[in-house]
């Protein structure tokens, strides 16, 4: 007999209160030295550990993977419970999905029991070795290789936008394994440690002076055939998952999201509006209006979706309508600060910097709709897998991978 | 709307569907183009025997609901209403009478809310002012002791189906405050004008108060203490016309997806074009994101929690995406979408008419505003407090 609801959150609020300490950890890109990164990621293991030792993490994780193996509604549970607390925010995304989802679902017996159990205890940090220099939205051209060779295979090639690569352990890798069939069909995904011999390091600095995105050259680095995912040539039924998960890590019920985490924002945008000295401005009250609103509108979404997935009423590409949302939401919301500035959004004093922080935000807007995927590619699978309208042909289909127009190499 | 509706929802809502798709089709829609009241008053006579007017009314008073939530019983109707862009004093009545039921006196329940519940009798809520009192919840009409009664004076517009309301529900102020009085439209010193209105079934009137002399029967509820009341009606207004909106909507979007597939330019449907591809992808997260926050409104109107802000948000983001999206969906059709023979108009008539009336965008906005503002500063003196 499981865990019920109530007993849950009776073990959970129990506990939480005891070791887990108050607080708000929430993504704010850019904002942090190298040293604050770091103290962050020790800060992230620590609170994943105490957590895992109350029992309270990998709660749809079977039990013979150091889960819990209970249900959803446990994991909105301790969403609500955790309201407030401090939490490894560092270890949900991508380590919790979407790799470790993917190694759930694809993973073979022995490779679940040596890292999902790591992953539980904020041993291993993952993170998505996808993207390439030669392209972000179109994965299925990935070009770096992997070549056989006995019982290790031998990638080269090069990966981008790891997010924190320099402080994480392991990552999944998606490489082109076979070049004479069409792109979906020559593809095998690989688990890589950081440390492995070949593995070069070069970290992006980004328009806003964020350095957390890496690039890595693979050359000659060698993988036992042990830490291959799926099968050879077949990585794309892992990938479209694995993408999947990537969409939907928002909504994901394996990732902790503690309860309220979003709501500073909302009246923060009236404080901002106050500090601004723009409150008894009508027009700059009707952007923070227009701004709540699109904020509750987003809230309601994000409940109405998975609903409408789990009832069956939608499928489940139908998480692409929230990343979509979100991001058009963000948008406005990031453009609506910057107006409520005014001139101060070019230019402030050290006095201001609370409101500066804000227009270098703006500065950065369109980060959210690049990266995870572009919301052009989430418009392609609303259309497409939501909708139900055609795809447009392309010239990469039903041909040899090695034949596919190409445009001039990138690094 | 709701995901999940009950059996008994269902049922309901395809009763509804079922009677609106045989006599509310875009033809009977458009032979009312021209009819002054703008409905066939034996079709709603019939639509009141289904129900339409007596779920929000408690069944000590003659209504009765079709699960624990009225207003979701009722929001079934009016998105139905909104794709089939149905004719029908629906909000004005519904207003009236769950007003009525709530805070009306016994005489008032006993001689006017039967006829609104049978159908026979058709009544509305007059709320909006001219300018410079136009923004929602701007009232300066009032209403003066006069003997044992009142004496009522000022100018209201677009009172939805005025022309054919028995009594009027006006909302003004009074020398305590906010007062509302049940008005029978033939009280002379009572003026009403037909207004001209984008919707085509939908008819709104000016109705002017000259010295009009009532008794103090006609009150409803407390002079002076009306707040409470004109707060809730309209909540049940906004969230109706949120209901009709998505309702709408989803009728302009499934025409519209069934177009883009069947009409080929270039040798290959519309629909496979990445250009109007990403705007329709657009289009859906507006729809299922009015979707969602309509029926968030009407949750927390029937849980009393949070109400005026979810009412708000509906308002103020339905009624920007809702006339947007009908847009597009005109822009799609090419030059068929700008036509009389076409539909699409009457979907896009509905939401605009909708998107203005009981507050517009920006007041709605507006609104929102002034209740983070209340929150601000609480937690600021509970900051400073702590």
């Amino acid at each position: 007999m499981s865990e019920s609801l109530d007993e849950f959150r009776a073990r959970a609020r129990a506990y939480i209160r005891q070791h887990i300490p108050e607080g708000v950890d929430s993504y704010t890109m850019g904002s942090d030295s190298d040293e604050e990164e770091l103290e962050d990621v020790a800060r992230s293991r620590e609170l994943q550990r105490l957590l895992h030792d109350g029992g309270l993490t990998g709660i749809l994780v079977p039990e013979q993977y150091g889960g819990q193996g209970l249900t959803a509604a446990h994991s909105e549970v301790l969403n609500e419970e955790m309201a407030g607390r401090r939490h490894p925010f560092r270890l949900q995304v991508p380590t919790m999905t979407p790799c470790m989802t993917v190694i759930l679902e694809f993973g073979t017996e022995e490779q679940k029991k040596k890292h999902i159990p790591a992953i539980l205890r904020g041993d291993e940090i993952w993170m998505q070795m996808l993207s390439e220099p030669g392209g972000g939205s179109d994965v299925a051209g990935a070009q770096t290789r992997a070549d056989r060779d006995g019982d290790e295979w031998v990638l080269n090639g090069s990966k981008i936008w790891t997010t924190g690569a320099w402080w994480a352990d392991w990552a999944l890798c998606l490489a082109r394994t076979n070049w004479d069939v069409p792109k979906h069909r020559g593809l095998s995904v690989f688990m890589v440690p950081f440390d492995a011999e070949g593995v070069e390091m070069h970290r992006i600095e980004l328009l806003n002076g964020s350095k957390e995105f890496c690039q890595e050259f693979l050359t000659d680095v060698h993988i036992p055939d042990s830490c291959r995912i799926g099968d050879v040539d077949d990585g794309w039924t892992v990938g479209r998952r694995w993408m999947f998960y990537e969409r939907s890590f928002g909504s994901s019920p394996h990732t902790l999201r503690p309860a309220g985490g979003t709501m500073a924002t909302f009246g923060e945008l009236y404080d901002l509006a106050h500090e601004a000295g723009r409150a008894d401005d009508t027009q700059a009250r009707e952007l923070v209006g227009e701004a709540r609103a699109l904020a509750l509108a987003m809230g309601q979404l994000a409940e109405r979706i998975p609903a409408a997935v789990t009832s069956g009423r939608m499928n489940d590409q139908a998480a692409s309508v929230i990343r979509l949302m979100g991001c058009r939401v963000g948008r406005r919301l990031s453009t609506i600060r910057w107006e409520l500035l005014g001139s101060m959004a070019g230019a402030w004093t050290d006095d201001d910097d609370d409101l500066g922080r804000w227009a270098e935000a703006f500065l950065s807007r369109q980060v959210s709709e690049i990266g995870g995927g572009t919301t052009e590619m989430a418009r392609n699978v609303v259309s497409e897998r939501v909708l139900g309208l055609p795809r447009e042909r392309t010239p990469d289909q039903g041909v040899p991978f090695r034949d596919v127009p190409m445009g001039p190499p990138s690094r | 709307m709701q995901p999940q509706l009950t059996n008994d929802q269902e049922l309901f809502a395809d009763t509804t569907r079922r009677f609106l798709q045989e006599h509310a089709d875009v033809e009977a829609v458009r032979g009312l183009r021209r009819d002054e009241r703008g409905y066939d008053v034996g079709y709603w006579r019939r639509g009141a025997e289904l129900g339409w007017t007596s779920l929000a009314v408690g069944e000590e008073h003659g209504g009765g609901s079709i699960s624990d939530n009225p207003l979701a019983d009722l929001t079934i109707v009016a998105y139905e209403f909104g794709r089939h862009a149905a004719p029908g004093p629906l909000i004005a009545t519904n207003v009236v009478a769950a007003a009525l039921g709530r805070s009306g006196t016994a005489a008032q329940r006993e001689s006017v809310l039967p006829s609104l519940l049978s159908g026979e009798g058709v009544a509305s809520w007059a709320i909006a002012e001219p300018r410079p009192h136009d923004r929602l919840g701007g009232i300066a009409m009032e209403a003066t002791p006069d003997g044992t009664g009142w004496s009522l004076t000022g100018t209201k517009l677009q009172v939805e189906a005025g022309g054919s309301a028995d009594h009027i529900l006006v909302t003004t102020t009074s020398p305590t405050g906010p007062a509302q009085f049940l008005v029978a439209t033939d009280t002379p010193g009572l003026t009403l004008t037909a207004m001209q209105s984008i919707d085509l079934t939908r008819r709104f009137a000016e109705v002017v108060f000259d010295n009009v002399a009532v008794p103090a029967s006609a009150v409803v509820g407390e002079v002076g203490h009306a707040a409470a009341d004109v707060a809730q009606q309209l909540r049940i207004a906004n969230v109706l016309q949120c209901a009709e909106m998505v309702g709408a909507m989803d009728a302009a979007m499934d025409i519209t997806l069934e177009w883009v597939m069947d009409r080929y330019s270039f040798g290959r449907p519309l629909g496979g074009y990445q250009a109007i591809k990403h705007r329709l992808a657009d289009m859906k997260t507006w729809l299922e994101a009015s979707h969602g926050i309509a029926d968030g409104a009407a949750h927390a109107v029937h849980n009393d929690e949070r109400a005026d802000e979810m009412c708000s948000a509906a308002k103020a983001y339905i009624g920007a995406q809702g006339p947007e999206l009908c847009q597009e969906c005109v822009q799609f059709h090419g030059g068929i979408g700008v036509t009389y023979e076409h539909d699409m108009h009457l979907f896009l008539r509905r939401v605009i008419v909708n998107a203005t009336t009981h507050g517009t965008v920006t007041d709605h906005r507006l609104r929102l505003t002034d209740i983070l503002e209340t929150q601000s500063v609480g937690r600021r003196a509970g900051g400073e407090a702590a």
